[in-house]
């Protein structure tokens, strides 16, 4: 038999960047024998990643890591590859191009791939050496270059390249100004508010800025020697970077007589007037839009390919775009639109100046229409899937602007990327090329929790962000399989790992001190801060409660000293009023020792219990000592542990009573007193609903009422009042006793250090600790055992152990050695 | 051993837990002074007022060559007694020496013990 060897159409491309091999990769994904490819270069080089020219001026990436495709790749694809050699002509009726200097190639189909070329602004001294647009390797060879031979260099344009060509020249030693014409930097991508945050930040890298800053010349005879702005201030320079911006590169398109506007005109086929030539990338214009960022131009590629792989139903619909800042540290984030349009629309702000924290969120008819996020940018992109898919937000309005993990507890829909059906090979970054595997081969051996550690070990979703999204659903994937939580904050600055790792690994490593833990954990700093030693100090303790020995030095002052800390360095002195019943013996011990020491001021506080303030801390352990034999305890009024059991005077006295609240409230204390928590914990117990006890903002709160008693828990009053949520209604003291000791356990083994139960609750949902609680009665009574048998080794009253003399040192002063 | 009797011998370091600090008895000029000892047993000496507002660093949690006010968090370095940025001010730092075993302060005009 014979074979009819089909002729294959001749596809030619004018360009070899991003968009012309990307749409390449996307026709031949779909059929790879349909055309003899001949790909036209410009640039010397084959084709590689535009946007981390930016990570290469910083000194973050070379120049072979950041090539997409190797000659090689062209080879074994049988693409013709011609570099250095600009197309000069296209001749539409011979269906031919034309390269400078050179022959005519032939083609069936053209796809101009030309992008586009730096805008300069009109003033004089362009031509001299020393003046540099920031567009090509060219350019970056010449900046870096010129950072090793001058000092100082002016970017003329405070947009997201001109910013990122100052850091980068910064980073390499050259003090640098940044010449702006607006009052705002990136005025097209932020708001002022986040624009303000941003030269804040910037400047306090050491970069200058000129706002406002019309440049007029650039100075110089031989070479450029600086600029001029239009008010006369001179700012002198050894290089200056054009950074003001881009116009599509259409010269080819012009030449040839195609539809032309600010760019070569195309539909959503990405045919140009003339149906046998497409156009993609940031030489095209779309419904009089340009673009500018890769996100578009990857589905350009994707219709583009489809297109010329046969599929004419392909159609190109424009994602919404978002631009991220690619400066090591400063995290920015922008989508759609900058501000409320109309009165009709609406804007949610968040803004946090002393975290550095700002998110603005834009809202139409219910639907996100535009997101700026400055200093916290991990939600971009699901913000940016909910305008894509034109998400109604209303139900969890409110949670919106605190990110997805608060608003799909109030019912977002959470996002349908299906990771289990992603192929492992399959491309999820496609700036730095990292796969599905390697993401998730990094996640598991490195343990990796937050989309920031996996960025810096795998760089995947570190330069254009747009794959941000799918890394954040394979983090929550092998979360959901190894119990990572996607809310799981690194612990301080000296370590990538967050709170429930590092617990998690504390039990399966059997890790038994601080010092281990951050040897098997790889702790970036050889003591630790104060921020994760008390928290490793706790979760120790928490985890090992017969042996662990307490670190005293991990501990802030007021838990060390076992007193409160007061403005002066005096202390303050809280002893244990059980339930808020004290008996005159206990009175009249408080007064003397108050008369003893001199004690200056006596309160009763909120807390149902009596605060000596002002104590000398040489004087505590004699404080105590008097205290300790009238039989009084630390009230713990210093402690993350159990502070107050608040009641109320119940069935005993009060007409209303339904239940001895007071009695209960002491039985509470006295089960819970001395156990080390998260954060400190209240309880309090109302002999009716009428609640004098205040019972609905304690961590655990209990009414009383005919039928039994009503546990409420993740009250608590402070900076943000929060009332309980329901717990469960019980009929005996014995299972209120229960349920407390095992919230208290769960709260323990399972808060993050300095969470307190409002936030925890708010955190891991209600209905979490209903089913650990209520709905799993073995698991409750495990729980409630695991507790009692921790405060066998917890209810040692530190005031006694002092004042007997342990912790001497302490409490006296370092003296003069007398010379002998 | 002989040294200007402006160097007082304040006792041995094992008196000072590993990463902890105490404070002196003497004063520096009426004011009071602490003697701080780092995870690699070196020993520093600072007026014991937090830069901020007085704040006892003696008090502090001790990481590195750094202790973090109890009050409101400052982070004062141990070498130079200067609160690290963004805060801005100075713990006075005084000279202390270690001979066997032995901690010796400077302290030009030191007032006798004091409360
Ligand atoms: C002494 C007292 C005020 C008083 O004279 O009544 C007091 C004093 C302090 N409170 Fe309080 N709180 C006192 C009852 C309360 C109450 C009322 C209550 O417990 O029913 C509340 C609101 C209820 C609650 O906690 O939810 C309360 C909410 C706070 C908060 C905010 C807590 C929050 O989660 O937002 C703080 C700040 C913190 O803990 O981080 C705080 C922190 C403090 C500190 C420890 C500030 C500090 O770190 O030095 C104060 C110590 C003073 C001292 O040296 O004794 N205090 N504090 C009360 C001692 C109660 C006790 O007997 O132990
Ligand atoms: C420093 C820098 C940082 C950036 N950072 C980001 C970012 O963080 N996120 C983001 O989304 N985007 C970023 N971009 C933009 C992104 O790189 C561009 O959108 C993308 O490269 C456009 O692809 P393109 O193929 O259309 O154009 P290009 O990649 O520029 O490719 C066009 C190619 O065609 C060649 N050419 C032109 N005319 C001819 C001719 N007549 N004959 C032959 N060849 C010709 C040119 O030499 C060029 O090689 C950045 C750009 C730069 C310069
Ligand atoms: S309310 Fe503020 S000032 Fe008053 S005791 Fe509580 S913490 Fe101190
Ligand atoms: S007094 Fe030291 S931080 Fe405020």
């Amino acid at each position: 038999m014979r074979t009819v060897k089909r002729h294959r159409e001749r596809l030619v491309l004018v360009g070899n960047g991003m968009a012309a091999i990307r749409t390449v990769e996307e026709l031949l994904a779909r059929d790879p024998e349909r055309h003899d490819i001949t790909v036209i270069g410009a640039e010397p080089h084959p084709n590689y990643n535009r946007i981390l020219l930016s990570s290469v001026l910083a000194g973050e990436k070379t120049l072979d890591e950041i090539v997409i495709n190797p000659r090689s790749w062209y080879g074994e694809r049988g693409i013709a590859l011609v570099t250095g050699a600009p197309v000069a002509a296209i001749d539409r009726v011979a269906k031919t191009v034309a390269i400078a200097g050179g022959d005519a190639i032939p083609y069936d189909k053209l796809l101009l791939a030309t992008g586009s070329k730096p805008l300069a602004p009109p003033v004089p001294g362009l031509g001299l050496p020393g003046v540099r647009a920031f567009r090509d390797i060219g350019d970056v060879a010449a900046m870096i270059e010129a950072a090793r031979t001058g000092r100082r260099a002016v970017v003329i344009g405070g947009g997201l390249l001109g910013l990122e060509a100052a850091w980068g020249l910064k980073r390499r030693g050259m003090s640098v100004a940044v010449v702006h014409l607006m009052p705002s930097l990136m005025e097209r991508q932020l708001d002022p508010a986040a624009g303000e945050l941003l030269r804040r930040d910037l400047d306090a890298r050491g970069i200058a800025f000129f706002t406002d800053g019309q440049t007029e010349e650039i100075l110089g005879s031989e070479r450029a020697e600086g600029v001029r702005l239009a008010d006369g201030r001179e700012v002198p320079a050894d290089l200056v970077v054009l950074a003001i911006g881009i116009r599509p590169n259409i010269d080819l398109a012009r030449g040839a007589g195609l539809a032309i506007n600010r760019g070569i005109k195309v539909g959503d086929d990405l045919r140009t007037s003339d149906p046998d030539i497409y156009a993609v990338g940031e030489c095209i214009e779309h419904n009089g839009q340009v673009f500018g960022l890769v996100a578009p131009i990857w589905e350009q590629a994707k219709v583009c390919g489809a297109r010329l792989a046969g599929d004419e139903a392909a159609a190109y619909v424009p994602p919404p775009v978002f631009t991220s800042l690619k400066i090591t540290g400063v995290d920015v984030f922008s989508a759609g639109a900058l501000a409320a349009a109309d009165a009709a629309d609406d804007e949610i702000t968040l803004h946090d100046a002393k975290r550095g924290v700002y998110k603005k969120i834009i809202l139409r008819e219910h639907k996100i229409v535009g997101a700026v996020l400055y200093g916290s940018v991990a939600d971009g992109p699901w913000y940016v899937q909910l305008m894509r898919e034109e998400t109604e937000v209303a139900a969890f309005r409110d949670q919106l602007v605190f990110g997805r993990a608060f608003a799909e507890r109030a019912g977002a829909p959470v996002p349908r990327i299906d990771v289990a059906a992603m192929a492992d090979g399959e491309q999820v970054c496609g700036c730095n090329g990292v796969s599905k595997g390697a993401i998730c081969r990094a996640i598991l051996d490195k343990g990796l929790t937050s989309l920031d550690t996996v960025r810096a070990h795998t760089k995947a979703s570190a330069s254009c962000g747009q794959c941000t999204a799918t890394v954040e659903a394979i983090l929550a994937h092998l979360g959901a399989a190894t119990g990572v939580g996607r809310d799981d904050p690194a612990i301080c600055k000296c370590t990538e790992h967050g709170h429930d790792e590092v617990r998690r690994a504390i039990l399966a490593r059997r890790l038994e001190t601080i010092a281990a833990v951050r040897q098997a954990l790889g702790w970036k700093t050889p003591d630790g801060c104060q921020k994760c030693r008390p928290a490793l100090n706790y979760y120790l303790l928490c985890a090992w409660p017969e042996t662990y020995r307490d670190d005293p030095q991990s501990r802030f002052v007021n838990e060390r000293v076992h007193a409160n800390i007061q403005k002066d360095g005096t202390y303050s002195v809280v002893p244990r009023m059980w339930g808020g019943v004290t008996t005159p013996a206990e009175l009249h011990a408080i007064a003397s020792v108050a008369e003893k020491f001199n004690i200056p001021a006596v309160k009763v506080t909120g807390g149902q219990r009596i605060d000596l303030l002002g104590v000398k801390k040489e004087d505590l352990p004699g404080v105590w000592n008097d205290l300790g034999k009238a039989g009084m305890v630390s009230g713990h009024a210093y402690a993350k542990g159990l502070r107050t059991v608040k009641t109320c005077v119940g069935s005993e006295w009060c007409r209303f009573g339904t239940q001895d609240s007071t009695g209960l409230g002491i039985k509470l204390e006295k089960m819970c007193w001395g156990s080390w928590t998260p954060h400190k914990v209240k309880f309090a117990v109302s002999g009716c609903p009428r609640n004098c006890a205040e019972a609905t903002i304690k961590d655990m709160g209990v009414v009383c009422v005919e039928a039994g008693y009503d546990i409420l828990v993740g009250g608590n009053g402070g900076v943000d009042v929060r009332v309980t949520d329901p717990l469960v209604r019980v009929t005996s003291e014995d299972e209120v006793l229960e349920y407390a000791g095992a919230f208290m356990q769960l709260y323990r083994e399972e808060a993050h250090y300095l969470e307190r139960t409002a936030p925890w609750i708010a955190r891991v949902g209600i209905a979490y600790v209903k089913k650990r609680l209520v709905e799993d009665g073995e698991g409750r009574a495990a729980l409630h055992a695991r507790f009692l048998r921790s405060q066998l080794f917890a209810q040692v009253d530190p005031w006694t152990e002092r004042a007997m003399g342990a912790d001497a040192h302490e409490f006296a002063r370092l003296s003069e050695v007398e010379a002998v | 051993m002989t040294m200007s009797n402006n160097w007082k011998n304040i006792g041995a370091l094992s008196n000072i837990p590993v990463r902890g600090a105490r404070r002196l008895c003497l004063k520096h000029e009426g004011r009071p002074v602490a003697i701080f000892r780092t995870g690699e047993d070196e020993v520093f000496a600072l007026l014991d007022e937090c830069p901020h507002k007085k704040g006892p660093l003696s008090e502090g949690i001790i990481s590195g060559k750094t202790v973090t006010c109890p009050l409101h968090n400052w982070v004062i370095g141990l070498e130079d007694g200067k609160a690290v940025a963004p805060d801005e001010g100075i713990a006075q730092p005084l000279s202390v020496r270690l001979v066997d075993g032995d901690i010796y302060i400077h302290l030009p005009e030191a007032v006798g013990a004091a409360a």
